[in-house]
């Protein structure tokens, strides 16, 4: 056991520390620029410089990096707070794993390569109005017809879907066998015919998810992802990587931006740090914070083996979701009655706290709610039963279904 | 960088189980609950044989001269069996007040007898109700001759010495000292404890005969630094305590069945001990770096070992009460073993400095190192 890095992880860290120093994108390069846009720009910049996805093999656009290296990137990123992103998460770190697990080779160099560089940006097409957490019981059909499926239905729920380029795409294919069973797995051209986008407006103000219509939209057979039927089992894979991916915890409050508020505030005319309920929530916090990551840095060991992130990665958004929730609300606290003002000039942080405190409630639903992680960890990471369940062991089209 | 344990220290943990589990069943720690005795002295000179008393002793002083990684997979196991033995109080305290500020001629002199488990060796603090303060010590130092009263001494009763803090002999500041308990100005008396396993005694000091450790008036760092470095270790205990509480109830639920299945199966048992779990790894994962800034005597200690503390309370708390939650009335009695690691728990949380100053420890870490 060492937490310091060996000779070469140093000399890693240092090359990587003197490119970003060079080549982060100033203010003004990004003035004027939209989300997507800067983040392409700051995506293209690290591609052709090999910097991004450093993981991947080389002949998709990575560097054949290890797990160690990666943390160190990140690490050295992290010291920029401001840098463009947040629009490849989906694509890199849930689709390539599973499209490197899955796809034909030629396939594989063809999209892969542009999805790191961040040329094509992907979605996820899973949810559905009737399909949450039951994701299996999701309803959107796919029928063969030739060397094509045509696709109908609805999804819900997809970040981004209006910027996208493909999507990966849970479909059923026979509602005659049980539900898990009816399953395939596609991915899917976004700029397809008969594809209908509308975004939906959070309680937050902000519209990042959407509902994505298919209306005999056609897909190649040559675009599915593992046998007919075997739908669920590709997207289990693709979950894993999901709970690894957004484990991090979701944006907003970091512990950083809280302590330097409790260091600003006053209780009774001293800095709200000095109080001792303050530093007893403050040090939980951290301890929390502390953990994840170095839970985080253990579960390496098994990624550099090349292991899948096993179900104990579901941790990461269990906790931080829920704790980031309870800083925001606790920073508004500690402002007491201006904490009600979400005003960027007025607000600490620019507002993060208000901004986050009505944002991070998506958090603790997206990629599997709290009380699903809690379940996955409960079964599959602590052998526990099942609850009973009603739909085992029956056709998906005779299941009781709400209205 | 590397965050696993070596392939000879997962080794010396399998043996440690194997050890533990012909060693140092339940029943044991039942027996010295039900008894008389202070201690399982059997146990303690087998712990001893095995050189787990020795372990980061230097072999100069007749230890092993291991890593403090060594030390912490022990802690871990003899903390998930409940061992009935004073380990934290010789081993954690004693043994790291000698190694950190004990002069030559005091390793020579203990070093090696505390290594073999001859004798042990206990950590005097407290000497009422409340946090501890160098101002508010009222044990003196007079030419060496200690003078006041100390409560809540864990295994005074079966130690043959204890470092103790008191007033340093000149100026304001504090003072570690040794003193053979087994002298004339020494009385100690046994005080009724929360956890029978482990026994507690008053210690009444009335110009006993005692050597300065380290330098005068340093004392209270000292302290604050022996007692950072014991909070890993600690921290270690508590987290195999937690552990075991959480296997505990999985066992128990999984076997008990209500409403024709087993409770196991409804979320509002799963969901408690899914939290268990993450409190658990949580806790584990701040113990790693805690054993990585203790062995490496990094800069980091303060902050990593008050992290781990923290943690690894809250952790252990959490899953020794809700253990006996899960178990229902059962759990409740005197029969079961839930009681054990309920009661150790709290032990373990109070015997170093309550969870709160822990926390307020950890803010100052990070306000220093931010100053810094």
């Amino acid at each position: 056991m060492d937490f310091n890095d060996t000779a070469e992880e140093a000399a890693f860290r240092e090359q990587a520390r003197a490119w970003l120093q060079d080549n982060v994108p100033s203010a003004d390069e990004l003035e004027g620029l939209g989300e997507v846009e800067q983040a392409q720009l700051w995506q293209k910049r690290k591609y052709d410089a090999g910097w991004a996805c450093i993981r991947w093999p080389k002949e998709y656009g990575g560097r054949d990096a290890s797990a160690i290296e990666q943390v160190i990137l990140n690490q050295e990123e992290a010291k920029y707070p401001a840098l463009p992103g947040g629009v490849f998460g989906i694509g890199q770190g849930m689709a390539a794993p599973t499209l490197m697990a899955w796809a034909a080779d030629e396939q594989k160099l063809r999209l892969l390569p542009k999805m790191a560089s961040g040329e094509e940006i992907w979605c996820q097409l899973f949810s559905e109005p009737s399909a949450g957490s039951d994701l299996a019981a999701l309803r959107t059909k796919a029928e063969k017809d030739g060397d094509e499926w045509v696709i109908n239905g609805q999804k819900i729920w997809t970040s981004g879907a209006h910027y996208c380029d493909y999507g990966i795409l849970v479909v059923r294919t026979d509602p005659n066998v049980a539900k898990h069973k009816g399953l395939s797995y596609f991915f899917v051209d976004m700029h397809s015919p008969g594809i209908e986008i509308k975004a939906i407006k959070q309680l937050s103000g902000d519209a990042n998810f959407n509902e994505v219509y298919f209306t005999d939209v056609r897909i190649p057979d040559s675009q599915r992802l593992g046998a007919v039927g075997q739908g669920w089992q590709v997207a289990i894979s693709t979950l894993m990587h999901e709970r690894a991916s957004i484990g991090g915890g979701g944006s907003g409050v970091d512990f950083k931006a809280l302590l330097q508020l409790a260091r600003t505030v006053t209780i009774d005319d001293k800095p709200a740090i000095e109080d001792s309920a303050v530093r007893a929530k403050l040090a939980n916090w951290y301890c929390r914070r502390s953990g994840l990551k170095y839970t985080g840095y253990r579960s390496l060991s098994a990624l550099s083996r090349g292991e899948m992130p096993g179900p104990e990665n579901s941790i990461g958004k269990l906790v931080a979701a829920p704790m980031t929730q309870d800083m925001a609300s606790f920073a508004m606290d500690l402002m007491e009655m201006s904490g009600a003002v979400w005003d960027e000039e007025f607000s600490p942080a620019a507002g993060l706290f208000q901004g986050t405190y009505m944002g991070i409630p998506g958090f603790r639903i997206a990629g599997g709610t709290d009380e699903i992680m809690a379940n996955i960890i409960a079964e599959r990471v602590l052998g526990l039963p099942q609850e009973p369940r009603v739909d085992k062991g029956i056709p998906f089209s005779e299941v009781p279904t709400g209205t | 960088m590397n965050f696993e344990f070596s392939e000879e220290q997962n080794l010396l943990r399998e043996q440690a189980q194997g050890f533990l589990a012909e060693h140092c069943p339940m029943s044991k720690v039942r027996a010295v609950l039900d008894g008389e005795a202070s201690y399982d002295r059997e146990l303690w000179q087998k712990v001893a044989e095995m050189g787990w008393t020795a372990t980061v002793i230097p072999e100069e002083y007749g230890g092993l001269g291991l890593s403090y990684l060594e030390l912490v997979v022990i802690a871990e196991e003899l903390g998930r069996v409940v061992a009935p033995i004073p380990f934290s109080s010789s081993v954690y305290l004693a043994t790291e007040a000698l190694i950190l500020a004990g002069s030559i001629e005091q390793k020579e002199r203990w070093l090696p007898k505390l290594a073999v488990g001859e004798v042990i060796g206990t950590f005097a603090m407290a000497e009422g109700h409340g946090r501890a303060s160098a101002a508010g010590l009222a044990t003196t130092a007079d030419g060496g001759a200690l003078t006041g009263t100390k409560v809540a001494v864990a295994d005074g009763d079966i130690a043959q010495i204890a470092i103790v803090v008191a007033k340093a002999d000149d100026g304001d500041g504090a003072a570690l000292y040794l003193v053979e308990l087994d002298q004339a100005g020494v009385a100690l008396d046994p005080q009724r404890t929360l956890d029978f396993s482990r026994s507690h005694s008053r210690l009444t000091l009335s110009g006993a005969k005692a050597e300065l450790l380290g330098s005068s008036g340093e004392g209270w760092a000292l302290t604050q630094k022996l007692l950072d470095r014991a909070a890993v270790l600690f921290a270690w205990e508590q987290v195999g305590g937690a552990q075991a509480s959480l296997e505990m109830a999985k066992e128990y639920a999984m076997g008990r069945y209500a409403f024709g299945r087993p409770i196991a199966s409804y979320q509002a048992i799963k969901h408690k001990l899914a939290n268990m779990y993450v409190n658990n790894t949580l806790a584990r994962s701040n113990c790693y770096y805690g054993a990585w800034a203790l062995n490496a005597d990094a800069a980091e200690l303060p902050l990593a070992a008050a992290t781990a503390r923290v943690s690894a309370t809250q952790a252990y708390y959490f899953a020794s009460k809700e253990n006996i939650q899960t178990h229902g009335g059962m759990g409740y009695t005197w029969e079961f073993d839930c009681q054990f690691l309920y009661r150790r728990s709290k032990l373990l949380s109070v015997n170093i400095g309550s969870e709160g100053q822990w926390q307020d420890k950890l803010i100052t870490a990070i306000e220093q190192s931010n100053a810094a």
